[in-house]
């Protein structure tokens, strides 16, 4: 038996659509392969459909008529025309309108970046202009060459002035005078540290050079010391352990 | 809806084409035309005229809704209709999903039933061939097509052999095309 009349009846089931189970899987298994017999099943359907012919029936209702058309109307104004094109004719007109809409985002965003880039331009210029400003402070007060100048009110004599800078917790000082008159003979002056409890210390000896100016520079002093002020006074050259009056210069700490 | 001054002898390739189109105008056509045969077999099997109507509206519809679904190359309209309606009241009758997906049907068949005079004669040529059939072979063919049994309840129902039943049916359907032939 050849594979066609094996299955020949079950083609005949299979157009009516009630071959079942393994019959069914066996012969849509041998379909796929056998042109003969799709053809077959194609033409058995033909014949099954001849059979709706021997029914004589009534008409369908005229209801039934107007339901479909209602159906239909109510289908054609929900897609109109134009809808009723299938989904792949649409696809340029999305295509098109997707891309209309990321080109304004585009757009958009890169108009926002410009400013945004445009700002930060502008502060980085702003920046740029403060460092350069303060390099050249910083290299000013750093420069080894720099001449500092003290400037007074014009026609008053120059007044003696002490400038000290002290390092509490490292017990280091360093003190700057200028305009400091020459002390009476066998006299000189005594920086003194005012501590904030106790005594005054004594800070060191310094004489002033022929322009009045004079340098001390860490002269021994106990650490720690939390200093309230700074004094001088005249004393004999070997210095005192305690201040003579008057006081020549002080002043408090900024 | 737009009316297209389609008439009653316009082609039923002519009437799809204008319904894709959106006519309604050929849905009225083309349903005036079928809709005795569609309706009849579905109350055939159904034996209920609401059932039957809602296998009619439901198969026009999804004629309605892609006209492409039929292949005119392939067969006439009539009874590719007759095909899918009978197929759809098969599944309501026996509260079923769609078994077969209408895309998938296709009926090469002989006769037109485009014109009323081609379908009186193609119907008396269907009961006159149905008619000199043995009665066993007509009954196990009315039982399959229009019940929707297989041919192992048609045989628990008759007490004859399965293949005695298979073959019945499968000649019953040769009958019906030699007359066709002819």
């Amino acid at each position: 038996m050849s594979s066609h009349e094996q299955f020949a009846d079950d083609l005949a089931l299979h157009a009516l659509g009630t071959l079942q189970g393994e019959e069914r899987l066996a012969l849509e298994k041998h379909l796929e392969s056998c042109a003969d017999c799709r053809r077959e099943l194609d033409l058995l359907r033909g014949d099954m459909s001849l059979l709706a012919l021997s029914v004589s029936g009534p008409k369908p209702p005229l209801r039934a008529r107007q339901r479909l058309m209602n159906a239909v109307t109510r289908e054609s104004r929900r897609s109109a025309a134009p809808a009723r094109r299938a989904w792949w004719m649409l696809v340029p007109s999305f295509a098109a309108v997707a891309l209309a809409i990321a080109v304004l985002a585009l757009w958009l965003q890169n108009a926002t970046l410009q400013h945004r880039l445009s700002d930060l331009a502008s502060q980085s210029a702003m920046q740029q202009a403060g460092l350069q400003k303060a390099r050249e402070v910083i290299s000013t007060l750093t420069a080894t060459d720099a001449m500092t100048v003290t400037l007074v009110a014009a026609k008053t004599p120059p007044q003696p002035q002490g400038k000290v800078m002290y390092a509490r917790d490292r017990g280091t000082l360093i003190f700057l005078a200028s305009n400091m008159p020459a002390p009476p003979t066998q006299k000189a002056y005594e920086l003194w540290l005012i501590p904030m409890k106790g005594a005054p210390i004594p800070a060191g000896m310094f004489m002033p050079d022929a322009h009045g100016s004079a340098t001390l520079m860490n002269p021994p002093l106990p650490k720690d010391v939390e200093a309230k002020a700074f004094a001088v006074t005249v004393e004999p050259e070997a210095g005192s352990t305690v201040p003579t009056m008057p006081i020549v210069m002080m002043g408090e700490g900024e | 809806m737009s009316g297209t001054g389609l008439k009653e002898g316009s082609t039923d390739v002519a009437l799809l084409s204008a319904m894709r189109s959106g006519d309604g105008q050929a849905m009225a056509a083309l349903y005036d035309r079928y809709s005795a045969i569609v309706y009849s077999v579905a109350l055939r099997v159904l034996g209920d005229s609401g059932a039957a109507e809602d296998v009619l509206q439901e198969v026009f519809m999804q004629l309605w809704r892609n006209p492409g679904v039929f292949d005119s190359s392939r067969g006439h309209l009539g009874p590719w209709l007759a095909v899918i309606a009978r197929n759809r009241a098969i599944d309501a009758l026996r509260k079923r999903r769609p078994e077969t997906d209408i895309d998938d049907v296709v009926v090469l068949v002989h006769p037109d039933m485009t014109g009323d005079a081609d379908r009186k004669q193609a119907m008396e040529k269907v009961r006159g061939a149905l008619g000199s059939m043995p009665a066993a072979q007509r009954s196990a063919l009315e039982m399959a097509y229009f019940e929707g049994l297989s041919h192992s309840e048609i045989a628990s129902k008759t007490g004859e052999p399965l293949g005695t039943i298979k073959t019945r049916i499968r000649s019953g359907l040769l009958t019906l095309r030699k007359v066709f032939e002819t």
